[in-house]
């Protein structure tokens, strides 16, 4: 069995090929279930806890329509090319792949930029996160959801280098289908937050 | 910071404990160098990916802190056997509680257990290793690190005090402040990730790398309660994780989850704690079960009765056992509609336990028994973990458990359930295993001796407790008044701890006596197995099977044996088998975990960040390295294969 | 494997949900700020909005069902949301009881 680690199925994309890189698509994909329990923890916490805002602003008090829109988009194009990304390299186009990639990692860079921007203007309000309970796990949930964009930032840039440097192999392919899985997992996760954080807090 | 408040002062017993630590470490580091063995503990042990190997780090961990745990118990009987003794005041037994509960189920139940999964599981299935043996070194270090993190918290800066639950507002900076607490936060979370990735690993490993043949439902018992534990750990585990963090942030950042103004919730952290603990005693009881199942059959020669039914059952149990964890707090004040329906569930999970336990019995029944040790241990389990099985049923009922609730009454249900399920398991695989790990058989005679002494210690120190609950004994009091007609069961109690620890003890010398004058196992099949891992040798090569085998029919070892002679190699069939390589980077960045976590105890942040830096730099060299491991030729399979049955 | 994978000459799967994915977000923001329905009908909307839309890009960016590991990765995902569920609808409700 372990021989089959090195047998190549040529019907198969380039990242299935070889029974290592099967194994670690799976491996990842359970991984993600298991952030889905860690991000619904941080859900049930923040709906939990949303209302209670102590002496400090509520939700609706805060959040503007604009700024998450803008960031919801950027995200969600994001997402939307790196699937470009990964279609380019199934049709074994390396510029393609790197094209789509950079854009990619440039829109995630963005969000991050306008949800730092936000945060600041929060901080700024006097919302911190010790203000209050929903402060506290307003911050947390999107702030773990931004800290997760920002490790995916820095994972796409070391693989953009390997494939630069070792060019598009079963392995460095197989680093990309997973990346790209990360990837438009965190925008999944966002779904969530635009509807359960922002537009929930603007409606109750 | 003061040296005082650094190091623990004022405590003779701690300074005792400093002293022996120090000449512990000084007698380890003379012993390595003396007999020149520091390349060969780098080689063989730090830097290993050999899923045996690091099972059995994995328990040698475990034995060490079920002794500390132990001791930690036997300080709170010593202190509660008469009233009013002064022997430890409640500060110190707050803290040992705290760390008895947090080390029996966090660092010695679960690496015990994962320890045998890591060695068993693989052989079992017919596969050379795990799915990722790297991630799997990783695992180990990283409990490793977080053990010893937690483990040093009663030397340096002070225990956790607030009981292995950890509840607010007692667990917040309030009214625990100083690092104890923190050292729970942070240590406990970095060997969760440790076992998270244990999770992942044995699922994909049992899903994806079984021998050819062996369908789902030819597994062996014992991996299919893996294959169910891994599910939970990678569903409940990241909920400790998150609550874990938001302890951290409220203790150290000065969050407002759990505080008592600004909107906070304290009871909120009793909820997430016990969304994720709940299921983790499934964690640590379905493998028991799986260890049991496979000594049962083995030990009654027979085919375990109703397999479909024990498959049936633990899949029930995946489901259930995630919405029955309001049962842990029914008197924190949630009304009758939760508790209705958290009783109902709870109630309802019993069933498919029960379902087992009877299929355990018809196993037995017309069946050819050994009274092996493990096979002691398993008909001992029976018994006495129905009892703690029914009076779990008592506490489902949401009304009586508002007079059971925190009582010894609990006390004595946990840990009925707790040690005749998990740690006569643990025992009771060990027995079982041990010729497999290392090439020779425990001692018969003493395992009986320790087994009867314990068990029967067992019996005596906590079966009194139920009693003393009824008659208004309460949880985690550090002495009571005399006159209150508590102080007979107590001493009785007491008693049986004391044989508990001298069972121990028998197991402890076993091991050594064993390890010198122990019966060699050389056919690699002592007990007339029915299971593959009893088709490799004893130890298995570093490849485990030189040809993988084909699986016909469930026990799949025994089917060989009677359709044919059992697993036989033609060296015509061998191939050069593909191995990872060994890496030191597992071990190396778990020391970066360490330091991190003790900068972020002591608000250190600047080593905090330093050692974070480590951390992703070892992740950046993983994601660099395109090691691909190395072949074993096929004449050195041989030349292997050929020594192993020399020694037949 | 190679059976359920023809390579595709034209992205059609990523700009369907691209499309849709924009679709809906649009749409719960409509249902949120300018509706007028009342506040339960709007949040079981945009929830539900949420649900498809989350489900769509699972199948449709991430190739959730392709692969030998097709109906594991499924059925796992389908748990992980179960355990979702009753964390978040079960925390919610189980702490309704503190005013």
């Amino acid at each position: 069995m372990a021989e089959a680690a090195h047998r190549y199925d040529e019907t198969m994309p380039l990242e299935y090929r070889t029974q290592e890189s099967r194994l670690n698509i799976l491996g990842f994909w359970i991984f993600l279930g298991a952030e889905v329990a860690l991000f619904a923890t941080l859900f049930a916490t923040y709906l939990v806890l949303f209302q209670r805002t102590g002496s400090g602003p509520t939700a609706k008090e805060l959040f503007e329509v604009k700024d998450v829109l803008i960031e919801t988009l950027l995200l969600l194009t994001s997402s939307f090319t790196c699937g470009l990304a990964v279609f380019e390299m199934r049709r074994n186009r390396l510029s393609g792949l790197l094209t789509w990639l950079l854009v990619t990692l440039l829109l995630g860079a963005g969000f991050i930029t306008f949800e730092i921007r936000e945060f600041i203007h929060y901080v700024h309000e006097g919302a911190t996160m010790q203000t209050s309970a929903f402060l506290s796990s307003f911050f947390v949930l999107v702030g773990t959801h931004g800290a997760h964009v920002s490790l995916g930032i820095g994972w796409m840039i070391l693989i953009i280098i390997q494939i630069l440097q070792r060019g598009l192999t079963p392995r460095t392919a197989r680093k990309v289908f997973i990346v790209s899985l990360y990837w438009h997992f965190l925008d999944v996760v966002w779904i969530f937050i635009f509807t359960l954080v922002y537009l929930t807090g603007m409606v109750i | 910071m003061k040296w005082s408040e650094f190091f623990v002062t004022g405590e003779p017993l701690i300074y005792a404990a400093d002293v022996a630590i120090v000449l512990t470490i000084i007698g380890i580091v003379f012993v390595l160098t003396y007999f020149k063995k520091w390349k060969w503990l780098w080689d063989e042990w730090l830097t290993t990916v050999d899923h045996k190997k690091i099972g059995i780090m994995y328990i040698i961990c475990a034995v060490l802190m079920l002794f500390r745990g132990g001791v930690d118990a036997l300080l709170m009987r010593a202190q509660l056997t008469v009233p009013n003794m002064k022997f430890l005041d409640a500060q110190h037994y707050n803290e040992i509680f705290t760390t008895h509960g947090t080390i029996m189920i966090l660092f010695m139940a679960m690496p015990f257990l994962i320890g045998l999964m890591n060695i068993v599981v693989p052989l079992q299935i017919g596969a050379r290793d795990v799915a990722f043996p790297y991630l799997n070194a990783l695992s180990f270090w990283l409990f490793f690190f977080g053990a010893l993190l937690f483990n040093i918290s009663f030397v340096i800066g002070g225990s956790p005090d607030a009981g292995w639950t950890a509840y607010f507002p007692l667990a917040s900076n309030e009214f625990s402040p100083g690092v104890g607490n923190n050292y729970y936060a942070v240590a406990l979370q970095i060997s969760g990730i440790g076992t998270l990735m244990t999770g992942i690993n044995f699922l994909v490993t049992i899903l994806k790398m079984r021998a050819p043949g062996m369908t789902l439902m030819r597994m062996p018992m014992f991996t299919w309660t893996v294959l169910i534990t891994s599910v939970l750990i990678i569903f409940a585990f990241p909920v400790f994780t998150v609550a874990l963090a938001l302890m951290t942030f409220d203790r150290l950042f000065g969050t407002q989850f759990f505080s008592m103004a600004n909107g906070g919730m304290s009871m909120l952290w009793a909820n997430l704690f016990w969304i994720w603990g709940h299921p983790e005693v499934y964690i640590v009881i379905l493998p028991s079960f799986g260890i049991f199942s496979e000594i049962v059959s083995t030990f009654a020669r027979k085919r375990l009765f109703g397999y479909k039914a024990m498959v049936g059952s633990i899949v029930g149990i995946a489901f259930l056992s995630f919405i029955v964890w309001v049962h842990h707090f029914f008197t924190m004040g949630a009304g009758p509609a939760v508790n209705s329906f958290f009783s109902i569930t709870t109630m309802a999970i019993a069933i498919p336990t029960g379902v087992k336990v009877f299929n355990w019995l018809f196993t037995l029944r017309k069946g050819k028994i050994r009274l092996t040790t493990a096979m002691l241990w398993s008909l001992a389990f029976i018994p006495n973990f129905v009892i703690g099985g029914v009076t779990g049923v008592m506490l489902a009922m949401a009304a009586a458990d508002y007079q059971y609730h925190n009582s010894y009454f609990l006390i004595a249900h946990f840990h009925y359930v707790l040690i005749a399920g998990t740690v006569f398991a643990c025992f009771a695989g060990i027995h079982y295993w041990y010729p497999k790990m290392f090439g020779h058989l425990l001692n018969e005679h003493l395992g009986k001796w320790a087994f009867w002494l314990f068990m029967i210690g067992f019996n005596i120190c906590f079966f009194p407790m139920y009693f003393l609950g009824l008659m208004g004994m309460t949880r985690r009091m550090y002495t009571y008044a005399a006159g209150l007609g508590w102080t007979p069961l107590n001493v009785v109690a007491t008693i049986g701890a004391v044989l508990m620890g001298i069972g121990f003890i028998v197991f402890c010398y076993n091991i050594y006596y064993s390890a010198r004058y122990g019966e060699r196992d050389m056919t690699g099949d002592p007990w007339d197995g029915r299971t593959l891992e009893w088709a490799t040798a004893s130890p298995p090569a570093h490849y485990n099977f030189p040809v993988v085998p084909e699986v016909t029919d469930l026990d799949a070892y025994w089917a060989m044996k009677k359709n044919g002679s059992g697993y036989e190699v033609k060296e015509e069939q061998l191939e050069p088998i593909h191995m990872p390589s060994n890496s030191g980077r597992p071990f190396l960045i778990s020391i970066a975990f360490f330091f991190a976590g003790f900068g972020l105890v002591f608000k250190w942040f600047t080593l905090a960040i330093i050692a974070a830096i480590f951390i992703i730099l070892g992740l950046i060299l993983r994601s660099f390295d395109d090691d691909d491991g190395y072949y074993i030729s096929v004449d050195e399979i041989k030349r292997t294969e050929r020594l192993a049955r020399k020694g037949a | 494997m190679g059976a359920n994978h023809h390579h595709e000459t034209f992205p059609w799967k990523h700009i369907v949900g691209f499309i849709f994915s924009l679709l809906l977000t649009f749409a719960a923001l409509w249902v949120a700020l300018s509706s007028g329905l009342s506040t339960g009908a709007i949040i079981g909307i945009i929830v539900i909005l949420a649900v498809i839309q989350a489900s769509l890009q699972l199948f449709m960016f991430m190739h959730m069902t392709e692969s030998d590991s097709g109906k594991i990765q499924t059925i796992n995902m389908a748990y992980s949301f179960f355990i979702a569920v009753v964390v978040v609808v079960g925390s919610i409700w189980t702490m309704s009881f503190v005013l």
